[in-house]
């Protein structure tokens, strides 16, 4: 792991008019690093990533890449500095086959002038080697998005984002909707891809799945950062209740037999 | 847990069981096939022995269903990128007095009129596409009020300026021009003077044409659908904004999202559709040697129900032109079929009816075997 960190994100306060989303909070990613960020509903998440995403601008606070500051106008700059995101609803078509889905705004063309055409050879077999390097075995490139399964469209929408470069992958609970097998699946996916040296941020509320991948994790409550640990140095216990804020859950836990 | 040997993974086992016989059959344009097929070995059964399988009995249905290519080609496009137009028919009304009006009222050369009408008409395309994006209404309603206003000022501009609703003289005015032919002339006349010639088709036994044979010639009407068909087809399947169409009508927030430019898209297809109503209203004020200010009445629904048999999806963002082709041919030969097996004509929009039925039904299967929709 180097020493700078691929994004950084230093004391981010966002405020819509009188409604204070996020009130100081500091994340940063390495390279091939997985940080988690944890947190119940409304403590901040989305907004907080979609500021890293280059959707809202952050009232204070400074976003670095590679140690140097960076703004974000829109998306499409967060997009070419390397940042990823795949949302929960995936922006995958399902009517649409895999390739074209893959391809979609950045569609390989050959020819000359207006006799360009679609690369379909190239499409197809890109899109294959990234889905097979993913783990998953097309039936055929040409099959649509709506026959695979949501891992699978999941694992479409990060390999998309890496083979166009990204350098910082945004997850968004991709694991919320998902089976057993197919939160497994994913998992890997995300293990994969940090491999390659991407860092990822991976936001879920789901502490057994963020511990499964996780290297750090930092846990968000009402738009302020608790705290950041290494792997190791909390038990999922802990972060369980730092993210719901501890006393009322043991009572309720205890009341429900524990099981939360 | 990372419990798959790495680059071996398998795929969802409930979906690897498909013949190829399958995959080979199962195609967006298999309902509108299968129609075709059906439809075809109806009216040689009933009408086999009435000359609608002879050259000049298949240019006649061939017209009529080249007609309908030319418009639901439009709709097609456009129903793929997630919109729809009804005002394709009033449209149609509207181009032909335009180029009357403009022609033979004005005295204009036919051919500046011709390109006065298309420019006028895809600006009004054009002002469709604008108001459905920016509105965001459905364009089902704006192109609904197209529909009244476009078939309102065409009546009105030609009682105001003739004093009825038909203009006729533009054959007359078309005369010598460079530009008409390319819509009411027709091609490969040499070819049916030598398969008469050949005895291969029939000519004329009497009358002033006697000798010449029953067909003389390829309308371009025909020339356009054909051309239409192909064009539109390589957009859709083999190029980027092919794409674009798909990606525009199977969900604009997550096209944009990856940068396609929507808008632009839909936009451009509204104009389109308006470029084929043009043409459908160009061939046909060729081929009458008149405008009159109630045609195409209707013509918007035969071009959505040619589209539908097609196999394309009301809401966009799946579909095929040579699916939307064959429902048009469908439309063509049910049409003039039942007139040769002496049916009563009235009945043809029952038969329609129930086309349109069960190809929605079947395609509505295929689908769901492609896509995996539930």
């Amino acid at each position: 792991m180097a020493d700078t960190p691929l994004i950084e994100l230093i004391d981010i306060k966002k405020q819509f008019g009188p409604v204070i989303a996020l009130n100081g909070v500091s994340v940063s990613v390495m390279p091939g690093e997985c940080h988690c960020l944890l947190g119940d509903n409304g403590a901040g998440k989305s907004t907080f990533i979609k500021t890293m995403a280059g959707v809202h601008k952050p009232t204070s606070g400074e976003i670095r890449m590679n140690g140097q500051k960076v703004d974000f106008a829109n998306p499409r700059d967060a997009m070419t500095a390397g940042v990823a995101t795949v949302y929960q609803d995936l922006a995958m078509i399902p009517l649409m086959s895999v390739t074209r889905n893959f391809w979609m705004g950045r569609e390989p063309r050959k020819g000359w002038g207006p006799f360009q055409f679609l690369d379909m050879e190239k499409a197809n077999q890109v899109t294959l080697e990234e889905m097979r390097r993913m783990g998953i075995n097309l039936r055929e490139p040409d099959q649509a998005v709506g026959t695979l399964s949501g891992g699978e469209r999941q694992t479409v929408a990060i390999a998309r984002a890496v083979y166009f470069g990204a350098k910082v992958l945004i997850l968004d609970e991709p694991t919320s909707a998902l089976g057993v097998r197919q939160t497994a699946n994913v998992l890997a996916t995300i293990d994969r891809v940090r491999k390659t040296g991407v860092g990822i941020i991976f936001i879920t509320h789901n502490v057994r799945h963020a511990m499964a991948v996780g290297d750090r994790f930092t846990v968000l409550n009402r738009g302020k950062t608790l705290g950041t640990a290494r792997k190791g140095e909390l038990k999922p216990e802990e972060l369980q209740d730092m993210m719901a804020g501890g006393a009322e859950l043991a009572e309720l836990s205890s009341s429900l037999g524990g099981t939360i | 847990m990372v419990e798959q040997p790495s680059g071996v993974a398998a795929a969802d086992e409930r979906i690897q069981r498909q013949s190829a016989l399958r995959r080979a059959f199962v195609r967006p344009e298999l309902g509108a096939m299968t129609g075709t097929v059906l439809v075809f070995v109806y009216f040689a059964i009933v009408a086999g022995g009435t000359g609608m399988f002879a050259a000049d009995g298949i240019m006649n249905w061939g017209v009529v269903s080249a007609q309908f290519v030319i418009i639901a080609v439009g709709a097609c496009l456009l129903m793929i990128a997630g919109e729809f137009d009804l005002s394709v028919g009033s449209m149609i009304g509207f181009a032909g007095i335009v180029i009357a009006l403009l022609s033979v009222h004005l005295g204009w050369p036919m051919w500046a009129s011709i390109i006065a009408a298309f420019i006028v008409a895809m600006l009004i395309g054009m002002a469709n596409g604008y108001l459905v994006i920016k509105t965001g209404l459905p364009s089902f309603i704006v192109t609904l009020a197209s529909l009244y206003i476009l078939r309102g000022l065409t009546i009105y501009f030609s009682i105001a300026t003739t004093r009825q609703t038909i203009i006729g003289g533009v054959r007359e005015a078309a005369e010598g021009d460079w530009l008409a032919p390319l819509f009411g002339g027709k091609i490969l006349g040499f070819f049916f003077t030598w398969l008469a010639d050949m005895g291969l088709i029939a000519t004329f036994t009497a009358g002033n044409k006697a000798g010449q044979p029953v067909v003389d010639g390829i309308p371009m009407l025909m020339v356009w659908a054909l051309a239409l068909i192909i064009f539109a087809h390589i957009l859709l399947t083999r190029t980027r904004f092919g794409n674009w169409i798909y990606a525009a009508g199977g969900d604009a927030k997550a096209a944009r999202y990856v940068g396609v430019p929507v808008n632009r898209v839909k936009i451009a297809m509204f104009v389109f559709s308006a470029f084929c109503a043009t043409v459908f209203a160009t061939c046909q004020v060729m081929e009458f040697g008149s405008a009159a200010a109630d045609r195409g009445l209707l013509k918007e629904f035969e071009a959505i129900i040619a589209v539908v048999i097609g196999g394309a999806l009301l809401t966009g963002g799946y579909g095929s032109v040579i699916g939307a082709a064959l429902g048009a041919l469908i439309f063509g030969v049910v049409q003039q079929g039942l007139f040769f097996a002496g049916v009563e004509s009235s009945l043809f929009r029952v038969f329609l009816g129930v086309i349109l039925l069960f190809a929605v039904i079947l395609n509505t299967y295929i689908r769901r075997l492609i896509t995996g929709e539930r």
